[in-house]
């Protein structure tokens, strides 16, 4: 690597610099706090009261974090930053998570 | 480490580069290999993360290509203008280097070989690597599900995996149908320009046979598509998408 800094222009890879990526993005950061899968699990807007799977939530990567909104009236669902020992999480858009604990 | 891993939790750790494949002029494949590696689900994909001199870090995500096979991991990277990641990765990564990643990750983008439901795969540009993924996955299945590929891409050669994606369709009973949507190849007969309603009626499943759809590309591709699968009748919990931005 050079000294150069990275600015993550363009569809470089998926993530982080403000293009709108979903869901699916946010597995890496949130398997570094919870033990299960959470993108397949459903959430529902604490705005609107839509439900579906956090997967589906739009995201968007500006640093230091993401946030992720309800696909459907745009409402902050989560924000994530994850720093260099801990990470924070406010999930007070999401009203409610439901997630499989069976086989 | 020692308390994540009893947890559960996942985090960072160090891979090997062990090769790099051109797959087009703009696309190359790296072999990693990452050191006790429990194996991946078709549809995952791993986020890596890349560290300047001057200490300033960045991660992207990237699915995974191959189909679990020990701890082998093959991620195909689309040079992108102006991406210094993804410039980074095809033009400068060589074999002996070492890459952070973080992985497997991903629980809704995933195929299951226990699945017997046909299988729909629809590829924008550089969303076809977790789609080759699967459609790798479920060759290697004793009695593979129908599927059926649509792949857009602008122009011939920016098909990844094109060679592969032949001997699929000969071999695997895998249906490919491509859409270029700024320039055909010489002598092309199919549809022009984009993938539309009636190209997926075409070269998709209808909904009677009960497929599961994948969609993966670019956002605006993906959104397209899903649009188009759900107004032709396809349950919105059938189709499963995954944005690249």
């Amino acid at each position: 690597m050079t000294g150069t800094e990275l600015d993550g222009a363009g569809l470089d890879g998926a993530g982080l610099d403000g293009t709108e990526l979903d869901g699916n993005a946010l597995a890496g950061p949130l398997r570094e706090v919870f033990a299960v899968e959470l993108t397949a699990a459903r959430g529902t807007c604490a705005g609107c009261g839509r439900s579906g799977p956090l997967a589906e939530a739009r995201v968007y990567a500006r640093a230091p974090g993401l946030v992720a909104r309800c696909p459907g009236c745009a409402a902050v669902l989560l924000r994530l930053v994850a720093g260099p020992d801990r990470t924070w999480l406010d999930l007070r858009g999401l009203a409610v998570i439901e997630v499989p604990t069976g086989r | 480490m020692a308390g994540t891993a009893v947890l559960g939790r996942l985090t960072w750790r160090v891979a090997d580069v062990v090769s790099a494949v051109a797959e087009t002029a703009s696309a190359r494949t790296l072999v990693l290999d990452v050191p006790g590696w429990a194996g991946h689900q078709p549809g995952q994909h791993v986020d890596l993360r890349l560290t300047a001199a001057d200490g300033y870090s960045t991660q992207r995500s990237f699915s995974i290509a191959n189909a679990a096979a020990g701890s082998r991991v093959e991620l195909t990277v689309q040079r992108v203008a102006g991406g210094e990641v993804s410039t980074y990765l095809v033009d400068e990564v060589r074999a002996g280097d070492q890459i952070e990643l973080r992985g497997p990750v991903g629980g809704y983008f995933v195929w299951r070989p226990e699945w017997t439901d046909p299988v729909l795969l629809l590829a924008g540009g550089s969303g076809i690597v977790p789609l080759m993924a699967i459609a790798r996955a479920r060759a290697a299945a004793p009695a593979p599900v129908p599927a059926r590929l649509v792949y857009s891409v602008r122009r011939a050669e920016d098909v990844i995996y094109a060679a592969e994606a032949r001997r699929r369709a000969a071999e695997d009973g895998l249906a490919v149908t491509y859409a270029y949507t700024r320039a055909a190849p010489p002598g092309w007969t199919g549809r022009p320009g984009r993938v539309d309603a009636a190209l997926l009626a075409e070269a998709g499943w209808p909904p009677a046979a009960g497929p599961l759809c994948y969609v993966c590309g670019p956002t605006a591709f993906v959104e397209a598509m899903a649009d188009l699968l759900v107004a032709a009748g396809h349950a919105p919990t059938r189709v499963r998408t995954e944005r690249f931005g």
